[in-house]
């Protein structure tokens, strides 16, 4: 249980590896329900983002403090009830400090516990590294997370409703911006418009990452606790 | 009886979980490349989202909110869920084998799925009694296994081209097709008013 157990890290590259170069949502395409859902509005991504990286904090400095204590068998449930745990307390100051937000975000806020990126930082990073460096990822994680949504949500709002950072009173913005179109694409609000930005958003990062994340072998599970599940699922075991 | 037909509808056709509320997208995009296991893996989650409305319901009503505890749902059903899944794929091992060789590869990836975790907490915030929470819970699951099914389709003729250009292959054809299949979806909104009112 000496300190060289621990793999020699690069703080300041563990700090902006989740901001660009592994990117949670663009390049490693984990937490897609939320991005679709809540970016209706830049100010509810910058809102969801904010609510999932004080999670990631908490529960990668937490995990990462209990990484001797937790048996290795039953880690997966105790990182749950950890991270349920910090939900929770996420939601109550949200409810307390923002209401306006709890609403927007709905029952999203409580579905950040089942959110791949932070399950999946727990399981690859926290349980193997220091509370600093833990926290480090988290903090970078949460970044590239909320930058993320909040570029989705400026286009989805500019196009779809022709305003931006509206309904922002509690970060202390007020009004926000209006274009005053006259026709704004209303489908870009919704369920369509959210597919097609997240998909144009990760064919520009291929583009400029020259297909970095096109020669990731699969979808972005590689960080999610059921990779392995998931991969036999997808060679199809059902019909055995 | 209609009031169960329009949560049905609605479930199915109009709020589809995948297409129009983008929970369990996950899945949707990771398992739905080949038929069966779209098929196989949503069963699974019509199966384990039934049970686990059956159990948290009846937990959240006659417990929790008699006891104060009601902030405590968001930890309560998780592990619900996660215990509930364990428990089925234990007794599917042991009791029905054959069904386990068929559900047992999607059984671990539902736990966390965000799909299974939003119906039991949609249901109780749109304030549906037992039977319309398990009616919803089966149709969001139905309308699950109706967009997999789909999209299964979609993908296996998208994967076929090959001149897709290069910045958007892979996920971003994948999403580009989905957006298109959602503003099919969006073709049934107003069915329920149309059909029932």
């Amino acid at each position: 249980m000496s300190k060289q157990e621990q793999p020699k890290v690069n703080l300041w590259k563990v700090l902006t590896n989740g901001i660009l170069k592994e990117n949670p949502t663009l390049v490693l395409i984990l937490g897609t329900c939320p991005t679709l859902a809540t970016t209706t509005q830049a100010v509810n991504g910058i809102g969801m983002g904010i609510a999932a990286m004080v999670v990631l904090v908490c529960s990668n400095v937490m995990i990462s403090a209990l990484k001797k204590v937790i048996p290795d068998s039953v880690r997966i449930p105790c990182y749950i009830v950890v991270i349920a745990s910090f939900v929770t307390l996420v939601q109550f100051i949200v409810q307390a400090y923002a209401p306006a937000l709890d609403s927007a975000l709905g029952v999203y806020l409580p579905l950040i516990v089942v959110n791949c990126i932070i399950l999946g930082r727990a399981e690859m990073f926290a349980n193997k590294n220091t509370v600093l460096a833990s926290a480090l990822d988290g903090v970078g994680m949460g970044i590239g997370f909320t930058l993320a949504l909040t570029v989705m949500g400026t286009i989805r709002e500019i196009i779809g409703n022709g305003t931006w950072m509206s309904g922002a009173e509690w970060l202390g913005i007020q009004n926000g911006l209006n274009l005053h179109w006259d026709n704004p694409i209303t489908a870009f609000l919704m369920a369509p418009g959210g597919f097609l930005i997240f998909g144009f958003l990760i064919a520009t990062v291929n583009h400029f990452t020259h297909g970095k994340v096109i020669k990731k072998k699969e979808f972005g599970c590689a960080g999610c606790p059921s990779a392995a599940a998931c991969s036999a699922a997808q060679k199809g075991g059902a019909a055995e | 009886m209609t009031q169960y037909l329009i949560i049905l509808t609605g479930a199915v056709l109009v709020n589809n979980y995948v297409l129009a509320q983008f929970l369990g997208i996950c899945p949707f995009l990771g398992v739905s490349k080949k038929l069966d296991s779209a098929v196989g893996m949503s069963i699974a989650v019509i199966f384990v989202m039934a049970l686990a409305t059956a159990t948290t319901w009846p937990i959240y009503t006659y417990i929790l909110v008699p006891s104060g505890l009601a902030w405590l749902q968001t930890i309560v059903f998780i592990l619900i869920i996660a215990a509930l899944v364990q428990f089925i794929e234990i007794v599917l091992k042991k009791y029905i084998p054959s069904l386990h060789a068929a559900l047992g590869i999607y059984l671990p990836l539902i736990t966390t799925n965000c799909a299974v975790l939003g119906v039991t907490i949609l249901n109780l915030d749109e304030g549906y009694n037992f039977m319309e929470s398990m009616v919803n819970s089966v149709g969001s699951g139905l309308g699950f296994l109706l967009a997999m099914v789909l999209f299964s389709g979609v993908r296996s003729r998208v994967d076929a081209t090959d001149n897709i250009p290069k910045a958007y292959q892979g996920v971003a054809i994948t999403l580009t097709a989905a957006s298109i299949c959602s503003l099919s979806f969006m073709g049934f909104t107003g069915i329920v008013d149309g059909l029932f009112k």
